[in-house]
């Protein structure tokens, strides 16, 4: 056993499944971080139209900007994938072009976002202290685009290391998880999109009366004795 | 021996038997082209006026679609072994049902 540990690449390990523990443990991570957004898209849904105060989402969210930005990282997504092809070919000129394009299309959503935030804090006063809606859209939002970022970062990373040589054919793994984290922040947004945007674009102020989801929560509420 | 059911990771993950049945380029190209599509309809349907059910049903069912698509062909889900995809809707259902859960307490979906 000690002799055969030995023969074998520094990356290659034996397991029981058969199966590369680091991509194991990126679909792992994948599966909590859906628990991770699920709570953020679920806060974002429970305080829906419960903001008593403006900007309301119907007067600040620009769906035509989105469905570009929207767009632009699905088409990141392609990318990745054709960076991924590439590694694999031992295409290291088209693995460059592939994974520059992709951290490329991932910073212009980026812009996309930053344009975004800067427009709704601008020219609607809105942040994340304004009311519910302003909280729970920059917290979702927010995280989703701090994830890109590190997704971006990542990809660079890559670039870097295939520019040095420390990433070959033989390492195609690594830019497999690195894609797999990637087409991950594609997929939450496409969630995002249709709940934050394409479903919530109309949403207003709290009605006159307020929902019944709403008074069960300041019932709820109430009932918290204060520390 | 334990030792001899051990199996080496590299060996399964990129053999060729098992590249052959990833997509294409031109697949990749063509899931692309479907991806764009959707989002061009989902932005067309947007300033569409009909039924509030039926419209929220269409923007769930399409960004469903788009969700299947890339899990399944761009992370390759469909293509590797079960336990990835165990792992990943595992997760998933989890988080969809602390959010019907969520959404349930909070009377929001009778809302």
């Amino acid at each position: 056993m000690a002799q055969a540990a030995t023969t074998h690449h520094p990356e290659e390990h034996p397991t029981n499944t058969g199966l590369d523990n680091r991509k194991l443990a990126m679909w792992a991570f994948l599966g909590s971080e859906c628990l991770f957004f699920g709570t953020f898209i679920s806060t974002y849904l429970v305080y829906r139209n419960q903001s008593i105060v403006g900007p309301y989402p119907s007067d600040v969210i620009d769906v035509p900007v989105t469905t570009v930005s929207t767009f632009v990282l699905l088409m990141s997504s392609f990318m990745m994938v054709m960076t991924l092809y590439s590694i694999r070919r031992g295409d290291n000129r088209g693995f460059r072009v592939w994974v520059l394009g992709t951290a490329l299309l991932g910073s212009v959503f980026l812009g996309f976002q930053v344009f975004e935030f800067r427009e709704f804090y601008i020219h609607y006063g809105l942040s994340p202290t304004t009311n519910l809606f302003g909280t729970s859209f920059f917290i979702l939002t927010g995280f989703h685009g701090a994830h890109v970022t590190g997704g971006v970062i990542w990809l660079v990373s890559l670039f870097g290391q295939n520019l040095n040589g420390s990433l070959t054919q033989k390492d195609s793994l690594r830019v497999e998880i690195a894609g797999l984290y990637w087409h991950f922040v594609d997929i939450v947004w496409i969630i995002i999109f249709t709940l934050v945007y394409l479903l919530g674009a109309n949403d207003g102020p709290v009605g006159a009366e307020a929902s019944e989801g709403h008074a069960m929560f300041s019932n709820l509420v109430s009932q918290v004795p204060l520390i | 021996m334990q030792d001899d059911a051990l199996k080496t990771a590299d060996q399964p993950a990129h053999s060729p038997q098992e590249e052959g049945h990833h997509p294409t380029v031109r697949a990749y190209i063509i899931i692309a082209l479907i991806l764009g599509v959707i989002t061009l309809i989902e932005f067309g349907v947007f300033y569409l006026e009909f039924n509030r059910i039926l419209f929220i049903l269409v923007f769930i069912v399409l960004s469903g679609v788009k969700f299947a698509i890339v899990i399944m062909y761009y992370m390759h889900l469909k293509f590797d072994d079960i336990l990835f995809s165990r792992l990943f809707l595992g997760g998933l259902a989890i988080a969809a049902a602390a959010l019907f859960a969520l959404l349930a307490l909070f009377q929001i979906l009778g809302a």
